[in-house]
């Protein structure tokens, strides 16, 4: 469990760079591919225009239009490819430019991905990693705003990872681009200019494994992917009002680290979840179960949760930003959980 | 964009070629071993010894043999809910698919797939998918896969007339002919849609939806093995020299229900029209007319054949039903590679 900073002085090292989401991603990409020829990049503008939010840009240069392939406006078709490729000895990375867009492969990830393995005892295997995006309060309404990732974490047989740093963003994807399950990325596209160190050596993240990005013991602030930034400006204001809140990311969703969430809770006796996505049967829903099922004795108040409001996305920036939660709105429930408000 | 029947095969193995009587008579054993597979596999389920339901291949047997004779053992295929005779026709042994349909650690799948989903990767058969058109986009990946490695498998693609109703066919179709990817398409045309007749559901004209991609399109006679034999020869050394994608229409048909329980059918097609494919339009018995015809084989020969894989079959179905379920214990393992 290293944050950003404690590589930094664990390792000793000064080979640490600031580096973006952005360019943290196309690193481990291009790290990648250049480690196994049988990585390859599909997508909707994913070569020459290196993706509308340039994350890519560059790699086409790098390792030419055969390895990073722009695909017609087919999202199912272009992840069934991934699929196909995936078990015949490929190791695919298909870019979903909006999360919002699954909805296009669902059958491709739910009925295909997720089950070759399974429905085939055992014998075929599924390499496939699908990059795509959440989060809003980008002004991009309903059908471009979206946070789905609860509908894949449903889903036995698919692995979730959710970075929410650089360092996070770089090492998650080099562990699902190795890893021999389809995995699903989702990173937040109003991150991915958010700088943070990256150890210029090669590391990867293992899944499965909780990151604390802030000790602490009053009160456990569970957040995923966007609204860890969230969590951690709510820590410093409740850190000024005589409140200790511990910030923990599960960092993926699937394999998840129960063992870390609960102790963080048992330790603190409180504990809040907060998500992006749509708080009704979401991924709030399913930690404070987690939490509440493995620390019910230890808490001194029911787990809150705080996902995304139950509305589509709205345009309007007055109604868009009262969907998603706010250093301000989650820590007037931190106050209210520890008796303060 | 040929429709044209080609008349003779044209060799694409590259292993040493097998004389023509022999071939013919390969196709049809096989032929023989896919019926009498499915005839018992009915009679496991009318005597309810198998769990679920299966759908018959019965009748179309033909389009696997003569498309799956075209093909190396390490080329792909991809099938569908109807694909028992796939799954055979590629390679498959009959006793391991007893145990998988019979839901037994021996089968092909440790008894986790069942009928629908026969996978085997040995002989090259990617599975059997029980989602309408499911496997389009795996069969379209395992081709760019290939091309990509070099390998010069052909992969093909075996679908119903069901799903030509599917978009994602045609996403990947469009780009399998981008990028002249190594594919057949076999659209099995048994007429109908599960229980609706493919003229209710299905607009203008089928070919001409692949030729629209730009993709090689031939319509050919599923109940005449050694056309489709021929036409798919041809189809796959194509595609193995890097010239594209191909889609090739069998006109078929089913002899039994959508499935198993699809015994009451008068109310979208008629007893007669069954009865005609049965008796003049039988593949097995067309191919065991012309050996006949051709001196190739006599009557003799071919119940003698008929006899070897009844035994066969007898033999897979107690195998499967003497084979030992999979430990409970099983069932969380595989969710995760």
């Amino acid at each position: 469990m290293s944050t950003p900073s404690a590589t930094l002085s664990e390792t000793g090292t000064a080979a640490v760079r600031e580096i973006t989401l952005a360019q943290a991603i196309r690193e481990a990409l291009a790290e990648e591919l250049r480690r196994d020829p049988t990585v390859y990049v599909m997508g909707e503008d994913v070569a020459e225009a290196g993706t509308p939010f340039k994350v890519l840009a560059g790699l086409v240069e790098e390792f030419g239009p055969q390895r990073i392939i722009d695909s017609p406006i087919s999202e199912a078709g272009f992840t069934g490819l991934g699929v196909g490729a995936a078990m015949t000895g490929m190791r695919p990375v298909v870019d979903i430019m909006f999360g919002d867009f699954i909805g296009l492969i669902m059958d491709q990830l739910a009925n295909q991905a997720a089950k070759v393995h399974y429905m085939s005892g055992g014998k075929l295997k599924v390499p496939l990693v699908v990059r795509t995006t959440l989060g809003a309060t980008r002004r991009s309404a309903a059908q471009h705003s979206q946070s789905l990732h609860a509908w894949v974490s449903h889903v036995p047989g698919l692995k979730v990872a959710l970075p929410s740093t650089p360092y996070d963003a770089k090492g998650l994807l080099k562990t699902a681009i190795r890893d021999d399950n389809p995995v699903v990325i989702f990173e937040d596209k109003m991150m991915y200019q958010l700088k943070g160190s990256v150890p210029a050596e090669e590391y990867t993240i293992p899944f499965g494994v909780a990151d604390v990005k802030r000790a602490g013991t009053d009160v456990t602030i569970v957040a995923t992917s966007s609204m860890v930034q969230v969590a951690l400006a709510a820590a410093e204001t409740l850190e000024q009002l005589g409140i200790s809140a511990e910030v923990v990311d599960p960092r993926t969703t699937y394999p998840l680290d129960k063992h870390t969430l609960i102790e963080s809770a048992k330790k603190t006796s409180r504990a809040i979840v907060v998500d992006e996505g749509y708080e009704r049967y979401g991924v709030t829903a399913e930690l404070a179960a987690v939490i509440a099922e493995g620390a019910f004795y230890y808490l001194d108040a029911p787990v809150r949760r705080l996902g995304a409001m139950d509305v589509p996305v709205p345009f309007s920036p007055v109604l868009e930003d009262q969907t998603v939660a706010t250093p301000a709105t989650l820590t007037e429930v931190a106050k209210t959980l520890c008796g303060r408000a | 964009m040929s429709r044209a029947k080609t008349s003779e095969p044209q060799l694409t193995r590259r292993e040493p070629a097998v004389p023509e009587r022999e071939r013919w008579l390969r196709m049809y054993r096989q032929m023989l071993r896919i019926r009498l597979f499915e005839e018992q596999v009915n009679d496991l389920y009318k005597t309810a010894r198998m769990p679920g339901l299966a759908h018959l291949y019965s009748g179309e047997e033909g389009v696997a043999v003569g498309v799956c004779e075209a093909l190396l053992r390490d080329d792909y295929i991809t099938s569908t809910h109807r694909g028992h005779g796939h799954c055979l026709a590629k390679g498959a042994s009959i006793d391991r698919m007893f145990a998988e349909l019979l839901g037994k650690a021996a089968g092909y799948c440790r008894g986790k797939g069942g009928s629908m989903h026969i996978a085997d990767q040995e002989t090259g058969n990617l599975g059997a998918n029980a989602i309408v058109a499911g496997s389009t986009g795996i069969a379209t990946g395992a081709a760019l896969s290939s091309k990509m490695r070099g390998t010069e498998q052909v992969v093909v693609c075996f679908f119903g007339d069901g799903a030509l109703g599917q978009g994602v066919l045609y996403e990947v179709m469009n780009m399998a002919s981008l990028w002249k990817l190594p594919v057949i398409y076999v659209c099995e045309n048994n007429l109908y849609n599960e229980y609706t007749p493919y003229t209710e559901t299905t607009a203008g004209d089928l070919c001409a939806r692949a030729e629209a991609f730009g993709i090689l399109s031939q319509q050919v006679d599923g109940q005449d093995v050694r056309a489709v034999n021929a036409a798919a020869s041809t189809l796959v050394a194509r595609a193995r020299r890097g010239e594209g994608p191909a889609f090739l229409l069998c006109d078929t048909y089913r002899y039994y229900g959508h499935h198993v329980g699809d015994i009451q059918r008068t109310y979208y097609r008629s007893k007669e029209e069954e009865e005609f494919w049965r008796t003049e339009r039988d593949p097995i018995a067309l191919l065991g007319a012309w050996l006949v015809a051709q001196g190739m084989a006599d009557a003799e020969a071919l119940a003698a054949m008929k006899a070897e894989a009844w035994a066969e079959v007898e033999a897979g179905v107690q195998f499967g039903l003497d084979a030992p379920f999979p430990e409970a214990s099983e069932v969380d393992q595989h969710v995760y590679a």
